[in-house]
C-alpha cells in the first residue's frame, strides 16, 4: 500500500492510502485521519474520511501547502503501526427487497441499464453466479457491512461487504446515471453498498428500500434528535429482509416516533476478523441480538 | 420588517457565505456561488459581510418591501427596478414601503446577490442560513424561494444609501472565459497527448450547470493511461475507488465532458479527477452562462497563492473604499 499525496487547488491536500478497496485501506486512512485531527495542525479547517483515502481542506493564508505536506507526511509512519482496532456500535437496518417504488423507478430508467429486459436484482443476481433473486437477497442480507465513507449527500453510507473478496458482491453502475431514485434505497455500485439518504440522481443499482430515515434535516425523528445523520465511519450494519406488512408498520411506527433501530455498542478488530471472518460475523450478531 | 415574493424568478435562494465543517458527512459548504459579489452587496447596504441576502440566476425575482430598507445588487448585470424605474447596479439604493423591486433581462454574467439591510432572517442552520435543496437544509423552508413567501429581514440601517463599488473593484470572467487549474488527484491516469488536449482545447459550458457542478463540453475526448482497474473502483477507465471530491475538483466521467464542483458539491464519489481550479478562480464560475467559450489554464500552487492574495487585496480595497464614505 503505497501512501500518494496530491493537492486539490490551493485549499485542499488528498491523500491516497491505497488504489484499491479493502478493510486495511480503510484503518490505515482512518489511522492517519484520527493522527492528523490528533495533531492539531494550524490551518486545517475539515477532515473528510473516504473509504481508502481522505481530503483534508486547509487555510493557506494559515500554513503554507508545503508545510502541511511535511506534517501530515510526518503522521504516515505512526499511523501505519495502530491497531486496526475500533470502538463502534453494529445497527440492524430493515429492508423491503424487491419493493414497488424502486421497481417503478428502475423500469422508468431500463434503457439505462446493461440489462434492459430484467430488473436490478436479476441483473446482479446472475453476474454474481447467483441461482436465484432469492439466494441473492440472502447473501446480501446474510452478513454484516462495514460503513467505509460517508458522503455524497447528505449522510449517505458507503459500505464494504464484511466477507472474503472473492463472495463479495460486485456490480457495475448503470450505464448512465438514473435522474431519479427514490429516498433510502438501498442500492449497490463497484464492490460499495449504499443507502440514499435522500431523493435525487444515482447511479447504483437498485435492491431495495429501508423504511428507516437515516438523514432528517428537521430532526424530528426520534433517533435523529441529536444529530440530523445517522451514520459514521466505521459503523457495522446488518440488514435484515422484511415484508410489505413489515415494511408498512416500520414507515408508521417511525411517523409516531416508536420506531428505534437495534443498536449495539462493539469492538471491531481487523486482524481478529481476518482470522475466521464468518465466525467472528457470528459474535458480532451475536452481541446485536443477544442482551 | 419583510418582503413577500411575488414572483420566484427562475431558482433564487437565501445564501451567506456558506457552512464549512459538515462536508464529511456529505454536506457541502454552500453559500454565494460569487461569494464576491455577496460579500461587496452586504457592505453596500451596511450589513456585516455575512449577512444572507438572494442569490438569483438568468431571471431576477419580483419582491415587495413591507418597510424602508436598502437593497443593493451585484454580480450579474441584470438590472434592478423599483416600481419600474431603473437602479444602478453594484450601488445601494433605497426601497420604500409598499414598493416592488423587479428586474429586466440579463445582459451578461449569470447570477445576481441581492443584499437587503439587515439580512434574512431565516433560521440558522448547522451554522449557516445557505440553502442546501438537495437536503431541505437551511434557507427558506430548505427550498428556493417561491411566490407567496414572505422572508423576514433583520433590524438594518438606511445609512449607506448611494454607496457605491467602483467599476474597476468589479470583477467579472472575461472572453473566453480563463479558468485557472492545478493539475492533480488523478492526472496520472491521463495520457501524455490527453493531458496537453486538455488544455490546449476550448470547452464550452453545457446546460448542465448548476450550483453542485459546472460541466463543460466541447474538447476532445481524454484517452487514459491503460491499467487493470483496482478492486472496488469499478469498470470504467475513469472509475476509481470512491473518494472524496475536493469543491473546485474537476471530474471527467468516461473522459468526455469535464465538470467543476461547486458550492453545493458531492463530497465524494468513483470518478477520476483532473485537477482542482483555484480559490480565486472560483467565483468567476458561478457567472459562467451555458455556451461561454472557455480555456483551462494550468498554474503552479505559487501561482495560485499569487491570485489568491491578489483577491484578498482587491477585497480588502473594496472594503476601505466602503468605510470613506
Amino acid at each position: 500500500m503505497t501512501t500518494r499525496y496530491s493537492f486539490g487547488g490551493d485549499e485542499h491536500l488528498f491523500v491516497e492510502c491505497s488504489e484499491e478497496m479493502s478493510l486495511e485501506a480503510f484503518f490505515k486512512s482512518l489511522s492517519m485521519v484520527n493522527g492528523v485531527r490528533e495533531s492539531g495542525i494550524r490551518g486545517v479547517t475539515e477532515i473528510c474520511p473516504a473509504n481508502a483515502s481522505f481530503q483534508i481542506k486547509f487555510d493557506p493564508d494559515t500554513i503554507h501547502p508545503d508545510d502541511l505536506l511535511k506534517e501530515v507526511r510526518a503522521i504516515e509512519g505512526a499511523a501505519e503501526k495502530a491497531e486496526p482496532v475500533i470502538k463502534t456500535r453494529i445497527v440492524e437496518i430493515p429492508v423491503f427487497y424487491n419493493d414497488p417504488w424502486t421497481h417503478e423507478t428502475l423500469m422508468r430508467f431500463r434503457e439505462r441499464h446493461q440489462d434492459p429486459n430484467g430488473t436490478d436484482l436479476e441483473y446482479a443476481a446472475r453476474i454474481n453466479n447467483y441461482a436465484s433473486v432469492r439466494e441473492f437477497i440472502a447473501a446480501h442480507s446474510g452478513s454484516p457491512w462495514f460503513v467505509s465513507m460517508v458522503g455524497f449527500v447528505a449522510g449517505l453510507p458507503f459500505m464494504y461487504q464484511m466477507v472474503e473478496r472473492r463472495r463479495q458482491i460486485e456490480v457495475p453502475k448503470y450505464l448512465r446515471p438514473r435522474t431519479d431514485t427514490p429516498r433510502l434505497t438501498v442500492g449497490h455500485g463497484g464492490c460499495f453498498g449504499c443507502i440514499y439518504s435522500v431523493r435525487g440522481a444515482g447511479g447504483y443499482q437498485m435492491f431495495g428500500i429501508t423504511p428507516m430515515p437515516i438523514f432528517d434535516p428537521t430532526q424530528t425523528t426520534s433517533y435523529l434528535s441529536d444529530f440530523m445523520v445517522f451514520f459514521r465511519p466505521g459503523d457495522i450494519v446488518k440488514f435484515k429482509s422484511i415484508d410489505r406488512e413489515a415494511y408498512d408498520q416500520a414507515v408508521e411506527d417511525v411517523d409516531h416516533s416508536r420506531f428505534a433501530p437495534p443498536i449495539r455498542e462493539v469492538s471491531f478488530d481487523l486482524a481478529e476478523f481476518h482470522k475466521d471472518i464468518d465466525g467472528y460475523n457470528a459474535k458480532l450478531e451475536g452481541m446485536l441480538y443477544g442482551g | 420588517m419583510a418582503v413577500k415574493v411575488l414572483h420566484h424568478g427562475l431558482a433564487t435562494t437565501v445564501q451567506d457565505l456558506g457552512r464549512p465543517g459538515y462536508f464529511h458527512l456529505g454536506i457541502p459548504v454552500g453559500g454565494a456561488m460569487d461569494r464576491y459579489s455577496m460579500r461587496a452587496a452586504n457592505l453596500l447596504v451596511g450589513n456585516d459581510e455575512g449577512a444572507a441576502g438572494l442569490e438569483a440566476v438568468f431571471l431576477g425575482p419580483k419582491l415587495e418591501f413591507t418597510e424602508d430598507a436598502l437593497v443593493a445588487v451585484t454580480g450579474a448585470d441584470m438590472p434592478a427596478k423599483v416600481d419600474g424605474v431603473l437602479q444602478p447596479g453594484w450601488t445601494a439604493f433605497k426601497v420604500e414601503a409598499g414598493q416592488v423591486l423587479s428586474f429586466d433581462f440579463l445582459k451578461s454574467g449569470a447570477r445576481i446577490c441581492i443584499a437587503v439591510s439587515g439580512g434574512i432572517d431565516v433560521p440558522v442552520a448547522l451554522g449557516s442560513r445557505s440553502t442546501y435543496p438537495i437536503g431541505a437544509l437551511g434557507g427558506f423552508k430548505g427550498r428556493p424561494i417561491a411566490a407567496g413567501d414572505v422572508l423576514p429581514v433583520g433590524p438594518g440601517s438606511l445609512a449607506s444609501e448611494g454607496r457605491t463599488v467602483a467599476e474597476e473593484l468589479r470583477r467579472k470572467p472575461g472572453t473566453p472565459a480563463e479558468l485557472r487549474v492545478i493539475p492533480g488527484l488523478y492526472w496520472h491516469r491521463l495520457t501524455a497527448e490527453a493531458q496537453q488536449n486538455f488544455f490546449a482545447d476550448e470547452w464550452r459550458v453545457a446546460p448542465e450547470a448548476d450550483r453542485m457542478g459546472y460541466r463543460f463540453r466541447g474538447g476532445r475526448k481524454l484517452e487514459f493511461v491503460e491499467r487493470q482497474q483496482p478492486f472496488g473502483a469499478g469498470s470504467d477507465p475513469s472509475n476509481i475507488v470512491d473518494s472524496c471530491y475536493p469543491y473546485g475538483s474537476i471530474q471527467v466521467p468516461g473522459g468526455t465532458e469535464p465538470i467543476i464542483l461547486h458550492r453545493d458539491a458531492v463530497s465524494g464519489g468513483g470518478y477520476f479527477m483532473v485537477g482542482t481550479v483555484i480559490s480565486a478562480d472560483m467565483d468567476l464560475i458561478g457567472q459562467l452562462q451555458p455556451h461561454t467559450p472557455t480555456r483551462f489554464v494550468e498554474v503552479t500552487m505559487e501561482e495560485a497563492l499569487a491570485a489568491r492574495a491578489e483577491q484578498a487585496a482587491l477585497f480588502e480595497k473594496l472594503r476601505r473604499s466602503m468605510n470613506w464614505q
